[in-house]
């Protein structure tokens, strides 16, 4: 159990948090969410005493932090931060066992540590544990961030904006597991966003800040329900709309996916694969029409054999049309073993993409929505 | 060319060995005052370090004949003085690449680090040093290829090294006795800095060399 006592904080002059008084049970998701400077990673950052209060205290399981040894405590919090942080001068394995071996773990444990949670988000001990963290997409770099942070099997865990930087489907991916994972292994966690939609998927309770204070702290549903004041009403944005049904592909199509037209290289194209973190490009013809999918496999099996990634393109992908039923494409989801499909305009032009992620959040929405109405 | 090996061939390769015994130790020296008053720098606040670092600056461009020449004056001619010389010469690039390296790792890992629950000298261990590894290898190897051309300064008070051939090959306007002390200190030169190049890759796996 986490309890935040009167806690108030200063830089010079300006005062960030006024008087902060909440508490976490343990085993509960908490989301902190609010605008920009409100002070979400000062409120985080005082947990693990990487801040201190300059008034109030805070208390895990009753006792007062500022008694305990600022090192000895962070070892048993475990701690996510944005901008992933992996030293890149150790291996994938190095990385998860950071604080076991801080504990004195013996190897065998700290090895067997790594395995489980590896096979856990699964990435394959033998082929990702000897990697360094530059081999690997920012999604498995910041799988392994939360891995590290997981290691020494730490009751409380911090994570501040831990996806901010990922593509979206790589983030919700993330945010499904990092979900299962608490709830699997009874974690308290206190996580940061500034995206409502991530608060409302993670949150037992979400605690809305703003300029220091708390402006609501409330379960999702209540606060969707009895949004507080017009600031949260305004966060809880979209999400809040009751219209139900959004029948047509295009209401719940991700705009704005990774395409590339198929006169580009193959390095070219793996390059941006790396950099946006994702394992599939759609490509298009001069026409900016859809031609197929490039998978990262396909590259990796074949890439060194050809000049252009017109060989490397497959049609095996299902696609429909932006003003089609929806329902037939959740069918085809959930029914078969492809993670998304590519939604295409009446010109065969691409229009965006559907994936399992997207879809079960429409319906989420939609339940609510209907809940409210 | 036969003769002059005959001639020259064994005091040829007894320079080689102490020309090298000069420039590794005097450079393992270097490296270890190096890499500590570079860390011990790195600790400064940053206004101390802005002040201090142009002042080494101006301090290594200080040729090195006027401050061996002050060093005689001080401590006489013996082979301490060309030693302490050297070193302090060694000593600079290998500071300033610590201090500029640990400067360069990202906060990021430190906040990672310290949000690990790692003391400060854990960081400095398992993480800045590692970190700031190529670029004190890259100091390294620039102190490795000055301390062989500043070793011939030894042979000015006597004390053996390649540089006596130049020195005689010069007075005696020999110019064999010149290439014969040249072509193996460039070669040394050449060698021992891809060694540090080959140590460099080795030491940094999973990372792109910076030098
Ligand atoms: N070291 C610091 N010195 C002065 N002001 C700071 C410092 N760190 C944060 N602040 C200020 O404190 C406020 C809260 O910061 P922060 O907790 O990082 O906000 P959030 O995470 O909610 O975006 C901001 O206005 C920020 O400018
Ligand atoms: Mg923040």
């Amino acid at each position: 159990m986490i309890q935040f006592e009167h806690v108030s904080k200063s830089y010079g002059r300006s005062a960030i948090l006024h008087d902060l008084s909440f508490t976490v049970p343990d085993g509960q998701f908490l989301v902190l969410i609010g605008p920009s400077g409100c002070g979400k990673t000062t409120t985080m950052k005082m947990i693990n005493r990487l801040l201190e209060p300059d008034g109030g205290r805070v208390l895990i399981d009753g006792k007062d932090i500022a008694d305990m040894n600022p090192v000895e405590l962070r070892r048993h919090i475990g701690y996510v931060i944005q901008q992933i942080g992996l030293f890149p001068n150790m291996t994938v394995e190095q990385n998860i066992c950071v604080v076991p071996k801080l504990l004195k773990y013996s190897k065998e444990q700290s090895a067997e540590i790594a395995r489980n949670l590896l096979e856990l988000v699964n990435l394959p001990y033998d082929q990702y544990a000897k990697k360094y963290p530059s081999e690997l997409s920012g999604g498995q770099q910041q799988r392994i961030g939360v891995l590290r942070a997981l290691a020494a099997s730490p009751p409380v865990v911090l994570m501040d904006e831990p996806f901010g930087a990922l593509d979206p489907m790589t983030r919700e991916t993330l945010q499904d597991e990092v979900k299962k994972l608490q709830k699997q292994l009874h974690k308290t966690i206190v996580f940061v966003t500034h995206d409502m939609g991530e608060a409302l998927r993670l949150a037992d309770t979400i605690l809305f800040m703003n300029g220091g204070k708390i402006e609501q702290m409330a379960p999702p549903e209540e606060m969707l329900e009895r949004p507080a004041s017009d600031l949260v009403r305004s966060f809880l944005g979209k999400h809040t709309v009751s219209e139900s049904a959004p029948i047509r592909a295009e209401d719940f199509m991700r705009k704005n996916p990774y395409k590339v037209s198929k006169d580009r290289g193959v390095l070219e194209c793996a390059e941006m694969m790396a950099r946006s973190g994702v394992d599939t490009l759609l490509v298009t013809d001069e026409n900016d029409r859809y031609l197929g999918v490039l998978p990262i496999r396909n590259i990796r099996l074949y890439g060194r054999t050809v000049d252009s990634i017109v060989p490397l393109i497959t049609k095996e992908v299902h696609t429909i049309h932006a003003e089609d039923d929806a329902r037939e494409t959740m069918e085809y989801l959930v029914t078969s073993q492809d993670n998304y499909v590519v939604v295409l305009n009446s010109d065969e032009t691409i229009a965006g993409i559907i994936t399992k992620n997207s879809m079960a959040r429409v319906v989420a929405d939609t339940l609510w929505g209907e809940a409210q109405g | 060319m036969s003769a002059f090996f005959d001639a020259y061939g064994a005091l040829l390769g007894r320079s080689i060995l102490i020309h090298l015994g000069y420039v590794l130790a005097s450079v393992s020296i270097g490296l270890v005052c190096g890499v500590i008053l570079g860390i011990l720098l790195s600790r400064l606040p940053p206004k101390w370090s802005a002040f201090l670092l142009p002042v080494l600056s101006i301090f290594q461009t200080i040729p090195g004949i006027v401050f061996l020449g002050l060093l005689f004056l001080a401590l006489g001619m013996i082979p301490a003085t060309v030693l302490i010389a050297l070193c302090v010469y060694a000593t600079f690039p290998i500071l300033k690449n610590t201090y500029t390296g640990l400067s360069q790792v990202e906060n990021r890992y430190l906040e990672a680090a310290r949000g690990c629950g790692m003391s400060p000298m854990q960081i400095l261990v398992r993480v800045e040093l590692p970190l700031a590894l190529p670029s004190i290898i890259g100091g390294l190897r620039m102190s490795t290829v000055y301390t062989v051309s500043w070793t011939v300064l030894a042979s000015m008070i006597g004390l053996g090294g390649l540089g006596d051939f130049i020195y005689q090959g010069i007075s005696s306007n020999n110019n064999l006795l010149i290439v014969a002390g040249a072509i193996p200190a460039a070669l040394m030169a050449v060698v021992l800095g891809a060694i540090l190049d080959w140590l460099q890759k080795k030491a940094t796996p999973g990372r792109e060399a910076v030098s």
